[in-house]
Formats: C-alpha cells, structure tokens, sequence
C-alpha cells in the first residue's frame, strides 16, 4: 500500500512537471488561442456564426418546406408556429425561414469561395511584388492604386450586365475588386520579412526565387494574411447582398439575403416580416464577421493593441 | 510641391485610360450588335447606320474615335432609349445625385467631425457612446437594410414623410435619402475623428501646452485640431467616391431618378452604351476626387513628399 501510494505520488509528480514543461513550452499559436477565446465577444460571435453557418447547411434538408415550392394555402402568412412556417412565408407563399437559409447558402458560399480566390492572388501578388521590389514592385503596386481609385461598385454592375449572372460569374466579379488589401498587407510584410538573415541563407545556399517565396516567406506572412481574411470575408458577403438588392446577382426561385431584403422592401407596408428576417440574418453575420476579427487582431496582433 | 502636383496629375492618365479601355473592350466581347432586332432592318439601312456609328471600322479605329468623342465630352448615344443621347439622360439625373450627395458630404463631415471632437474630448460621455454606437451600427447594417428600416418607421409607422420618389425638388423627399447617406458617412468620419483626436491630445507637445496653463479651449483649436484632421481627409475621398457609386442602393431603396437609378434601369435593359458612358464618367469624378485629396493632404502636411 505504502509503496503504491508513493508510486502514484510520483508519478503524479511526474505529471504535474510534464505539464508545467508544456505550458513553459507554449507555442504563439496556442497563444493567440488562448488571448482569442478570452475575448467574450469574439466568442459569443464565433457561436452565433457557427449556429447561422450550421443552419443554413442542414437546415433547409430537415425543414418540411422546400424554397421554391408555394403553399397556396398560407400566403404572406405572419410568422407563428402555424403550419410550421416559423419566420411566416412571402407572397407567393413560400416559407421565409427555408428561403432565408437557401439564401444564406449562397450568400455564404459566395463569401468563401470569393475570399479563398481573393486572398489566394493577394498573397501571391503582394508576395512577388514585395520580393522582387525594384521596377516590377512599382508597377505591381501602380497596378493595385488603380484599381482603388475605380468606382468598383459600377465596374461590377457592368460586369455582371455584360457578362451574367451565373453563380460563378458573380463570384468572379466579386474576386476583382477585393484582392487589393491583401496585397498591400502582404507586401509590406514582405519587405519586412525579406532582409532577415533566414532569406539571406536561403539566397546563400541556392535556393530559387519562387521556393524562397512559397517555402520561406509565405509561412511567416500567416498571421496577417488570418487577420485580413476576416476582414475580407464581411466585405465580400456586403459586395454579394449589394448586387443581388440590385437585382444583378443569382436569378430566382434561387435566392440570396439580398434578393430576400429586395422583396421584402416591395411589401413591407403589408408584411415587414419578410423584409426584416433576412435583413436581421444579414446584419448579424456582418456584426459577428466584424467582432471575429477584432478579436483574431488582438489575439494575433498584440502589439497593436 | 509643384513638381509632385504635377506627376500626381500625370499619375491619372493611366488609370482612366485602364478602366476605358477594359470596359470598352469587355462591351465588345459580349454578344449581339446595337441594331440587331425582331424586325428586319434592310441592308442599305444596316450599312448607313454602321457607318454612321463608325461600326464598319476595324476595332481599334472605334476605338478611337469612341476616345475622341469622350474627350468632346460625348458618352454617346443610348441603346434603349430611343432619341436619347447619354448626355441627356445624364443632365436629367445628375443635378438629383449631386444634390443628395453633396448635402449628405457637408452634413456629415461638420456633424462628424464635430461628435468625433466632443466623444474625444469626453470619453465615456453620452456623446462618446452615441459616436461608438453609431460606428457599430454603420458597420454592421449595410445601407440597403437601414434605409428600409427608416422608411418603415418614418414613411409606414410615423407617417411623417414620403416613402420614396421625387417631386420636383420638394424637400420633404429629400430627408430620408439625405439623412441615411449621412448617418453612414457620419459613422466613419466620426469614429476616425474620436480616434485620431485621443492620440493628439495623448501626445508630447498638447502636454507641453498643458504644462504652460494654455486653456483648454486654445489648446483643442490652436493646436490639436489640424494633426488630428489629417487621418479624418485620408477617409473623405474614399467616402466622397462612396457617396456617389453608393448612390445606387440609395437611390433604388427611395426610388429616385438620379444616375444610380439610370446605371440600374441601364443594366437591367442591357443599355450597354448607357451604362458604359455612366461608368466612364463616375470613374472621371472618383479619380479627380483622389487626386484632390491627395494634392490637400500634400498641402496639409509638409512631411509629406513622394
């Protein structure tokens, strides 16, 4: 028994040193971590994203309605539980609540894949240009000026004009206009990165330009790219909700936040409902997009506090 | 000084010719001629026409002369509205949007930067809270979903003023338009103008005038308030160039006839010569914006050299 006892004493000894060797050991990732899911708000917005996310995915297969049939039964019928249409329906009948998550689908779906192709030629070109610097830098970055000093809004509306509304048609007029940040954030890091003595080895040893740009530079861009991604992803999902109000984004029964706001603004004197859920929806996704980022700054960032 | 105007003068060239031109060569691209139609339009007439509109050329002959009749300051003739030249279209709409606009851009740069000033100076004030609030809001409500919001409580619930639509310049029709364009600048400039005045007011030489018992009062105007403007017009020129291109939400939401309507009605009708020359001429006023705002920030701040 004695001994046992002090076995088990040791080893909990043991244990109590492992841990304490890990958390001397502490990584900056599990540092931002941490310094992240301290901040309330970011969390709680990390929740009710995760929630809206979720719903718009699984919840338009669970629900008993689908977002272009009509109940001819219950139009511009006021939310309730009556016939399970919980957020009401429109004036064609259809149930609001299916239609508000097909269109956060879309809506949602647009942001992802306008940011992933957004951040992924900003990185690359803030990247060559901040490497390369010189006559190529300076034309690279003339290049993103112009494209700041264009009214993108309306270059977007003809875009979509001349070329369709085709889901990926809009997620490329999208991609155009918002890839400039990025590339800002990056070349400045680059410039940066660039004259530490890790690059000046790797010049040393041989290591070719494009390798020392993806293998050595782009790793330590991660942190900034992570911060402005968040910051990307709002202003996609707004650019996306913007063209669709106009009646330029995907074409009916299919549906988005904006083409909902856009309805819901013809009938509002009658039936607010239907302008008020996904307005609400929107709006929500955009305040908690806003406060993720906040708090993956600060966490990631602390200096800038 | 001269010297810089001059190459930031120059600077602009490129971007106007960039967007023109990719537009002008993406309008080709797209399928369909101006004058194909249902009814069959003879072949002495289809040639007259071509000619006239030089569309018998080579494309970088139309080219040309489309960049000759800008620089006449020509946008061409409409697609859809028959007798209409752009240019027409263009004087009926433009006095609205400028109207708008530019009472929006006044009221809300005095209104923000003076909130922005107040909520510095008394932090954790009522004032300092409402410019908070009014950041936060503006950020996270876009202004398709405000302006309905307003119109519903204004226009529907209160009653008070018109939901929308033009009357021959009568001013009730104007608030709400006017008053959402200003809430969401005021949004901006004024969080811009808090921020920038705390850091001011934390720094070294407002110290040093503190420490030599100047009044408060000498110290904000005199001293204080000119660096703290300076991040306030590094956002006015974004900001300018949003009131105008955001006229489109605006104008659609409160249905005005101004050029954010015209650039809708022109998309939706496939008016491609409308909405090209629109574009053309908003890119015009944004670049010359920038460039404005650049030349007053060289000005401003004789740190600045490029």
């Amino acid at each position: 028994m004695f001994s046992r006892s002090k076995q088990s004493d040791l080893a909990g000894a043991i244990e109590a040193n492992i841990n304490a060797a890990a958390i001397e050991g502490r990584s900056p990732w599990r540092d931002a971590r941490e310094r992240f899911f301290r901040n309330k708000a970011a969390v709680v917005s990390l929740v009710i994203l995760t929630i809206i996310a979720f719903a718009c995915i699984f919840g338009p297969m669970v629900l008993p309605y689908s977002y272009e049939d009509t109940d001819w039964n219950a139009m511009s019928l006021p939310p309730g539980m009556e016939g399970a249409h919980y957020f009401g329906t429109d004036e064609l009948g259809r149930d609001l609540l299916v239609r508000c998550l097909i269109g956060g689908r879309i809506s949602l779906m647009v942001g992802l894949l306008a940011t992933i192709a957004s951040v992924t030629i900003g990185i690359v070109w803030g990247a060559t240009a901040g490497f390369m610097g010189g006559k190529v830098d300076t034309i690279m970055m003339r290049i993103v000026d112009m494209m700041y000093a264009v009214p993108y809004l309306l270059i977007a509306i003809l875009m979509v004009t001349l070329l369709g509304r085709e889901f990926y048609l809009v997620v490329l007029t999208i991609t155009v206009f918002s890839w400039m940040d990025m590339a800002r954030v990056v070349r400045g890091q680059t410039l940066s990165i660039k004259s530490k003595e890790f690059v000046e080895a790797a010049h040393a040893i041989g290591v070719s330009t494009p390798n020392i740009i993806f293998r050595h530079i782009v790793p330590n861009l991660l942190g900034i790219v992570v911060i402005y991604t968040t910051v990307t992803v709002p202003g996609v999902i707004l650019t996306e909700s913007v063209l669709s109000f106009l009646g330029l984004g995907v074409q009916e029964p299919m549906t988005s936040w904006g083409v909902l706001i856009e309805d819901g603004t013809g009938v509002m004197e009658t039936t607010p409902w239907i302008l008020l859920f996904p307005a609400a929806m929107l709006s929500i996704t955009l305040y908690c997009a806003n406060y993720i980022g906040d708090g993956l700054r600060d966490a990631l960032d602390p200096k800038d506090r | 000084m001269w010297s810089y105007a001059f190459r930031r003068v120059l600077m602009t060239i490129p971007t106007l010719l960039l967007v023109i031109t990719v537009c002008y060569l993406m309008l080709h691209a797209t399928p369909g001629g101006p004058f194909d139609s249902e009814r069959k339009i003879s072949a002495a007439v289809m040639a007259n026409l071509q000619a006239k509109y030089h569309l018998d050329l080579p494309l970088w002959q139309q080219y040309l002369y489309y960049l000759k009749s800008l620089l006449q300051g020509d946008l061409g003739a409409s697609f859809r509205y028959a007798d209409w030249s752009v240019n027409d279209l263009v004087a009926n709409a433009l006095p609205i949007s400028a109207l708008i606009g530019g009472t929006a851009l006044l009221l809300s740069v005095v209104i923000g930067i003076v909130l922005g000033t107040i909520a510095a100076l008394r932090q954790n004030s009522l004032v300092d809270y409402f410019v908070m609030l009014i950041g936060n809001l503006g950020s996270a409500f876009p202004s398709f979903v405000i302006g309905p919001v307003l119109i519903l409580v204004f226009a529907i619930w209160l009653a008070w003023l018109p939901a929308g639509g033009w009357n021959d310049y009568k001013i009730h029709y104007m608030v709400l338009p006017i008053a959402l364009l200003t809430f969401i600048n005021v949004s901006t400039i004024g969080r811009v103008m808090r921020g920038s005045l705390i850091e001011v007011m934390n720094s070294n030489f407002i110290r040093t005038a503190k420490a030599k018992g100047l009044p408060m009062r000498t110290i904000v105007m005199r001293h204080a308030l000119k660096p703290a403007l300076m991040p306030v017009i590094s956002v006015v020129g974004p900001i300018a160039i949003s009131t105008i291109t955001g006229a489109v939400v605006t104008e659609s939401v409160f249905s005005l006839p101004g050029l954010g309507k015209l650039i809708i009605n022109g998309a939706s009708n496939r008016d491609y010569t409308l909405v090209l020359g629109l574009v053309v001429l908003v890119t015009v006023v944004a670049v010359l914006i920038n460039l404005l705002v650049d030349l007053c920030y060289a000005l401003l701040d004789p740190k600045i050299r490029y």
